[in-house]
């Protein structure tokens, strides 16, 4: 053990192949998803397993996307993401503008009511939220998939952005506010342009989330047509065991919006993943 | 001052009041419901009227054989998924700490579980682990490490491992990457004093790492505990709870009461047994780890 500056050249061997290991056990998955997904039925699950399809095929795609309706759950998945995500920023944004900036009877207490939602699992409200749903005429709708996925994401966002919105220095806003600028435009043309990482990561979180949410949906939708990309899958290969060519070219169509998304922001993913966590 | 003090306040509550208000209905009125349906026999049909039974859902939960299987298969689930998750966590963490050009490459590899849909990521478990799949091929065909194929998914305990390799799988990038950054703040200055002085590399990471990470550690613990009793989409697409309901979990137990038996008070029941249990545990986990970095410290 104190020979370690000796061992380097061991250890680093050593570290190399733990690495590769390690990172090979998380990527073949997702490679012999792909491979499957480009072979042909007849080739599925055979001894050996093939890796390379031979002969390759695009044909599940172009059945997931034609006789599968698959575009169809891609654009409600899209549709259902886009504007809960929009709809929760915005409103999170606000609720911490006004948590972070002004001072008001009560206001400790609605943020302790606020933290509710960080504590209880969602899965437990499910009950009650489909009676809900139900009264406000909500089932089996694209819309009450949003309301919920905006109320579910509600807590979280504005518990991160009031921390950042808190730290922006006050003397901006008193100057604007003697230039007469009103509480709206100090709030849409100053503070949000400068929460810009923070509303980022908030952003990428909320799309995720919506994206990959299956529960709820499990519940709300019950006509196929309006079913989101988690949900379709599901209930596809619970119908059709064994067509797994098909299930997974319907998986890698959900699947690239959140690769893409991910390589594209994982600098501000990683940050906003590690934010609250470090403090301590 | 105080005037516009308070103007300025009704303009903070006019910012908060939409999303409260969709807050409030959408979470807050729930939770409550949840409670209160738990203590009745909930009708569901428009016009019948719940009857109140005080504490019967609870007592019958009690006396269920298949809640406190469903109980110990979350525990199980708990107990083989969180201690892998933080030390192959950690341990990636610790051999990726080092910056190289290779670093965002690997860091990258390891979070592409995390981001992916656990609907996915549980059907391809579910095709690996298929009697014909590639774990069983790895296993027996190709490193003969099994005499015979397995038929995971259709027995209660092979499959609830076949669950869990999952949440090890899907979860160990999550935690890899808060360990990374906690172990960015672990002073160097102190590393290199305690190599000076002749300690090893266990005695450096017990010494000096472990004791700066430990708050990071603590949080997630706390979370993947949780995480733990909320399993719930994986269990429903790789098993839908069975063989014959011996891989149901707590939550899938629940929904089954709830949506298929259209059982509500009683699913209900289960839903605030499983709250109440994960409060408790995350308190007394707190307050062990917080009694211990005190000590250490």
């Amino acid at each position: 053990m104190t020979a370690g500056r000796r061992r380097r050249p061991l250890g680093a061997i050593l570290r190399w192949v733990l690495l590769l290991a390690g990172a090979a056990i998380m990527v073949v998955p997702f490679l012999y998803m792909l491979s499957t997904s480009f072979t042909g039925q007849a080739y599925v699950l055979t001894i050996p397993p093939q890796l390379i399809p031979d002969p390759p095929t695009i044909g599940n795609y172009v059945q997931a996307l034609g006789t599968q309706d698959f575009g169809r759950y891609f654009v409600n998945s899209v549709v259902v993401s886009v504007i809960a995500t929009a709809a929760a920023v915005l409103l999170s944004s606000m609720m911490a503008y006004g948590f972070a900036r002004f001072d008001f009877p009560g206001r400790e207490w609605l943020f302790r009511i606020l933290l509710i939602g960080l504590v209880v699992p969602a899965m437990m409200l499910i009950i009650p939220q489909f009676i809900l749903a139900k009264q406000f005429g909500l089932v089996d709708t694209l819309a009450g998939l949003i309301v919920f996925y905006v109320a579910g994401n509600l807590a979280f966002n504005t518990f991160l952005l009031r921390g950042f919105f808190a730290a922006l220095p006050g003397e901006l806003d008193q100057a604007m506010q003697m230039d007469g600028a009103n509480v709206w435009t100090r709030y849409w043309r100053l503070a949000m342009p400068l929460a810009r990482p923070a509303l980022g990561t908030v952003t990428i979180f909320t799309f995720l989330s919506c994206w990959d949410e299956f529960a709820w949906a499990l519940t709300l939708i019950q006509t196929p047509s309006n079913a989101t990309l988690p949900l379709a899958l599901s209930l596809f290969q619970g119908q059709n065991s064994t067509l797994w060519g098909l299930v997974f070219a319907g998986s890698i169509i959900a699947v690239v919006p959140v690769i893409i998304v991910f390589l594209v922001f994982q600098r501000t993913l990683v940050q906003g993943l590690t934010a609250g966590a470090v403090k301590g | 001052m105080t005037r516009t003090r308070r103007r300025r306040g009704w303009i903070g509550l006019a910012f908060i009041a939409p999303g409260l208000a969709l807050f409030l209905i959408a979470i807050v009125y729930p939770v409550l419901g949840a409670v209160q349906m738990s203590f009745y026999r909930w009708q569901i049909l428009a016009g019948a009227v719940s009857q109140w039974i005080g504490l019967d859902n609870y007592v019958r939960a009690l006396g269920d054989p298949e809640f406190w299987l469903s109980l110990g298969n979350s525990g199980f689930y708990m107990l083989l998924t969180v201690p892998p998750q933080i030390v192959l966590g950690l341990l990636v963490a610790l051999l990726l700490k080092a910056k190289s050009p290779a670093q965002p490459v690997f860091r990258a590899l390891f979070y592409l579980p995390v981001v992916t849909s656990w609907v996915v990521v549980s059907l391809l478990f579910k095709y690996l682990f298929a009697d014909q799949g590639l774990i069983n091929f790895t296993l027996h065909d190709f490193l003969h490490l099994m005499s015979s194929d397995v038929s995971w998914l259709s027995d209660r305990w092979t499959a609830m491992i076949a669950i869990c390799a999952l949440g090890v799988w899907k979860g160990i990038g999550w935690s890899m990457m808060i360990f990374l950054a906690a172990l960015q703040g672990v002073p160097d200055a102190l590393e290199e004093a305690a190599m000076m002085d002749g300690a090893g590399r266990w005695r450096r990471f017990r010494v000096v790492t472990l004791p700066a990470i430990w708050p990071s550690m603590t949080f997630l613990i706390v979370l993947l505990v949780i995480g733990g009793f909320n399993v719930f989409t994986s269990v429903v697409v790789m098993t839908d709870g069975g063989p014959a309901d011996s891989t149901q979990v707590l939550l899938t137990y629940m929904y089954q009461q709830a949506f298929t038996n259209l059982d509500f008070g009683y699913g209900s029941a289960i839903a605030v047994l499983l709250a109440i249990l994960v409060l408790i545990l995350s308190l007394i986990q707190l307050r062990v780890f917080r009694d211990r970095s005190g000590v250490e410290a």
